[in-house]
């Protein structure tokens, strides 16, 4: 046990855990945050992605040794039903889901990418998204809202 | 066991979490009425009052046994409520999937929920009913007969008079009961007149899904809850002969070892100690069961002994063979695939009491149908099931009966042994290799006879397929995996020789589309003109579980009958599109057939295309059509492809799907799903396939490395939807219909381009390789 600090959504947080312990579990479980999901625990679908320090990483491999004195952003701190993120608002007025269990990834990738690459192209945009998955393949759609996304914060 | 503390009454009431979570009190105080769990668990779907409640608030409450599964189903009931009762979308709130509080409708399945809701017996009678008795207030109320008055939000007025004399559903009401049987003879609203069904309406679920506020059942949290993992046999049938609980006494987090039968599981303070325990637990398994052989599964199926039905059999098939003057013939074979949601599955129960008539249990389960896991819960617990409360919160999208039931099973059988609230997430093996029942695997043998006009004259379709448990139900705990390593028996598969049909029932589209079903003197049930026709189905034994899977049999079933009508029509050189159209014979399959082919600018000629080289990369494009069920929605798929002859690699460019589905109610809401439903068969018919290895008896498909799918960064077709909304129909299905078309339409598509067949999926690059070599 350690004690390990992390910064979630604005808010600093201390936690007594193994450090071994996938941030996840903490977000989910310990903070309660209903934003970054378990898919698979292996790194290979995405739900569970959060930003750590502003780049998408998958929170399921990611133990909280490596998040200690980081900052950590779900989709849960972008904006809210009332007053959405930008991103949010794309992916709702582009009616980009289906379950929407897979939100986190599309979401949270997309951004980091376009926010780096403001001019990025609907390929670009793509390509950011590789690796990913969404089960039900509401895939056209959500490239849809991170071009809308894009045009609107270019 | 720990003494709950709180009656039965309360417990089961008890919401624990914000599922349930409307108050007593509606806006400004007002009383906002509610139903409570019925204490015998049973709910009077021939009541309104089971269905619909109106708060002084003027609060709608809807009670629905069809639950959302991400396809947008709660939007369209909410759509459906205010549309017949003529009030405000937001005021209209769905509680759905609660044993003893919501009416039973089975389970939420085969495209069926529309359908449900709308016919009679459903939401929209109920809710019509409530309607026609508000008119009846109104006209007393306001001293005029019903023919006067006119209602808007919610509002009565006398039509022409002074806006002084309103009256509201909620001031007639007062907070009370209708008392009423549903009305079998009340009007629904004519589509023509709708106003918010058939638009299309945000879904209701979006912005919480898009802001992370959305509570899946993965996040019921409730107070004392314990974090539970299954320990599964590592071999498929491998039994235990011992357990080690020692083995985890020193790990941290109160770590509890459970042990029923082959049913072994740990539970711990946190997830993270869950996991570890479930690994550390050390379990001497037996050997497995002896498995065919993956790469001879497709033969031994056939070898076994067979459960056997007819869909039609005209009797005269043999002669009309022997009469015809061309025969085609061609076997097509699919694999057991899964569900492979992208959530591995997860449940919470709180088993209080032990088992007997004092015990209770509450389960949170993303269950298609609560009232049939409740009734299986109860037997598996020994538990009476008025003592079992089921609530349904979303998962992800489950594709069909994937692991939801048997994680709940799961979390019910460590609950009950440590007398706590347990939650179970399985991981993504548990999930993959010993929590879900597979999509069972299909060999399709057909035949055809053509006339010498290029007229097909007869159709025989001999096919072998397996099954082993099913969905949970009343009687059989076993059905499930869970179940039966808890040591109920899996009912098992009686070899039956087949009897000749009575009626005509294509519902899993084991019938190709081109045969009139015609069955004994009952008029023709099918959509096509062949009438010498066979349909005989072998089921066997699987050696996994088994249970429906988005599109269950219809899938495997139409993949082999459009991609041999496409194989008919290549041998007749006739355009595919044209071929089917003079097989046909329902009006609303040719008109979605041409839409779809008018839509994709479809180029009428035969397939193979004239021209393309036998070598590097080219393009083709292939149709595709079915009636879903045989009565439950239409769809014509037009798929272009290119493929690359070197590396065996199919690029989808794009995809044209038609649907007509009766009246549409949302029409944004179907094009999702017609375009994720195109999508999902992309990935069903070019990667998907569960694999096993027979010495080890294990399954090894257990990620998505193992078990590859469609992801992001693969080539994404163009997809374009064309619905048709015939409004003078009754509503069909909605959610299976182009997953079924796609494997066929691409397959088809592969032949145009490279003059090579598919009969076998996936069409990975190893399979197409081997087609394309195996070409004239």
């Amino acid at each position: 046990m350690a004690a390990i600090k992390i910064n979630v959504n604005g808010s600093s947080y201390s936690t007594d855990v193994e450090p071994d312990t996938p941030l996840l579990y903490v977000l989910q479980n310990d903070l309660k945050l209903n934003g970054p999901k378990f898919g698979c625990g292996l790194a290979q679908c995405g739900a569970c992605t959060v930003l750590l320090d502003g780049k998408p990483i998958r929170s399921c491999v990611t133990p909280m040794s490596m998040a200690d004195g980081h900052e950590v952003t779900t989709i849960d701190g972008l904006g809210t039903v009332d007053n959405p993120h930008p991103i949010q608002t794309a992916f709702i007025t582009e009616q980009a889901m289906h379950c929407g269990f897979c939100i986190s990834g599309p979401m949270l990738y997309g951004k980091a990418f376009i926010d780096q690459q403001p001019n990025a192209t609907e390929a670009d945009i793509t390509k950011a998204l590789s690796g990913l998955l969404c089960r039900c393949y509401a895939h056209t759609r959500m490239i849809q809202a991170l071009v809308r996304y894009a045009k609107e914060s270019a | 066991m720990k003494s709950t503390g709180a009656s039965r009454r309360e417990f089961l009431r008890s919401a624990g979490v914000l599922i349930v979570g409307f108050s007593m009190a509606g806006e400004n105080g007002k009383l906002a009425a509610q139903n409570t769990i019925s204490p015998a668990g049973l709910v009077d779907a021939t009541q309104v009052d089971s269905w619909i409640t109106i708060g002084a608030d003027e609060m709608i409450t809807i009670y629905s046994g069809k639950v959302e599964f991400g396809q947008g189903f709660s939007t369209v009931q909410t759509q459906l409520v205010a549309e017949e009762l003529s009030v405000p979308f937001n005021r209209v709130k769905v509680i759905f999937g609660d044993t003893g509080l919501t009416p039973d409708q089975g389970v939420t399945s085969g495209s069926q929920s529309t359908v449900t809701e709308f016919k009679p017996g459903g939401l929209r009678q109920a809710v019509d009913t409530a309607r026609d008795a508000l008119f009846q207030l109104a006209s007393q109320q306001l001293n005029v007969p019903t023919s006067e008055l006119t209602v808007k939000d919610g509002v009565f007025s006398v039509n022409g008079q002074d806006p002084a004399g309103h009256v509201s559903y909620g001031q007639l009401l007062q907070g009370q009961r209708f008392n009423l049987t549903l009305n079998s003879k009340t009007v629904p609203k004519d589509p023509s007149q709708y106003t918010v069904l058939g638009t299309s309406v945000q879904r209701i679920d979006l912005a919480a899904k898009a802001t992370g506020q959305f509570q899946y059942v993965q996040h019921v949290r409730l107070p004392g809850m314990l974090q539970g993992k299954v320990v599964r046999p590592p071999a498929i049938g491998a039994t235990v002969v011992s357990v080690d609980k020692g083995s985890v006494a020193s790990l941290p987090g109160s770590v509890q070892v459970v042990v029923k039968k082959d049913f072994v599981g740990v539970v711990a303070d946190t997830e993270w100690h869950a996991i570890q325990a479930a690994k550390a637990l050390v379990v001497t398994w037996s050997s497995g069961a002896t498995l065919p052989d993956q790469s001879n599964l497709y033969a031994w199926m056939q070898q076994q002994r067979s459960l056997d039905s007819f869909t039609v059999d005209s009797g005269d098939t043999d002669q009309t063979l022997v009469q015809a003057v061309r025969k085609v013939t061609a076997q097509y074979l699919h694999p057991f695939q899964m569900h492979g949601a992208l959530a591995s599955s997860c449940a919470v129960a709180d088993v209080r009491g032990g088992s007997g008539s004092s015990a209770m249990a509450r389960i949170w389960s993303a269950t298609q149908g609560v009232y049939p896991q409740r009734d299986s819960v109860a037997l598996l617990l020994g538990i009476p099931p008025a003592n079992v409360r089921v609530t349904f919160v979303e998962g992800s999208g489950c594709y069909g009966c994937n692991g939801n039931d048997m994680v709940s099973f799961d979390a019910a059988l460590l609950s009950q042994a440590v007398g706590q609230p347990v939650r179970v997430q399985y991981s993504r093996k548990d999930e993959m290799a010993a929590g879900e029942s597979y999509g069972p695997a299909y060999v399709v043998n057909l035949t055809a006879g053509v006339d010498r006009s290029g007229q097909i004259t007869v159709w025989t379709r001999e096919a072998w397929t397996l099954t082993k448990g099913d969905r949970p139900n009343a009687t059989t705990p076993g059905n499930i995996i869970s179940g039966a390593l808890a040591g109920f028996p899996t009912p098992p598969l009686v070899p039956t020789a087949a009897t000749p049909p009575k009626t005509f029932s294509n519902n899993v589209n084991a019938a190709a589309n081109y045969v009139t079903g015609v069955v004994a003197a009952n008029p023709p049930g099918g959509t096509g003109t062949v009438a010498s026709q066979q349909v005989l189905t072998h089921t066997v034994a699987s050696p996994f579980f088994t249970a429906p899977l988005r599109s269950p049999d219809r899938l495997q079933n139409t993949f082999a009958n459009e991609s041999f009508m496409d194989e008919v029509a290549a041998a007749m050189a006739a355009d595919p599109v044209q071929y089917r159209l003079r097989h046909l014979s329902d009006p609303r399959l040719i008109a979605v057939l041409n839409a779809a082919a008018k839509a994709a600018n479809w180029d009428t000629r035969p397939s193979p295309k004239p021209g393309n080289a036998r070598t590097g990369v080219v393009t083709g494009r292939g149709v595709s059509c079915v009636l879903y069920e045989g009565n439950n929605g239409y769809s014509a798929m037009v798929a272009e492809v290119s493929v690359d002859q070197a590396t065996g690699v199919i690029t989808v460019t794009r995809i044209v799907t038609s649907q007509d589905s009766g009246p549409v109610s949302n029409p944004d809401g179907l094009r999702n799903q017609m375009e994720g439903g195109a999508l999902q068969g992309i990935s069903r018919a070019l990667h998907e396939e569960v694999k096993w290895d027979a010495y080890s008896s294990a399954i090894t498909s257990i990620d998505w490395k193992t078990y590859p799918v469609f992801s992001f960064g693969d080539p994404l077709p163009v997809i374009e939807t064309v619905v048709l909304n015939p409004l003078t129909v009754p509503q069909m299905g909605a959610g299976e219909c182009t997953i079924t078309i796609a494997a066929a339409a691409i397959g088809n598509a592969v032949f145009d381009a490279t003059s090579a067949r598919l009969r076998r999926i996936p069409f990975t690059p190893a399979n197409v390789l081997a087609a394309l070599a195996a070409r004239p």
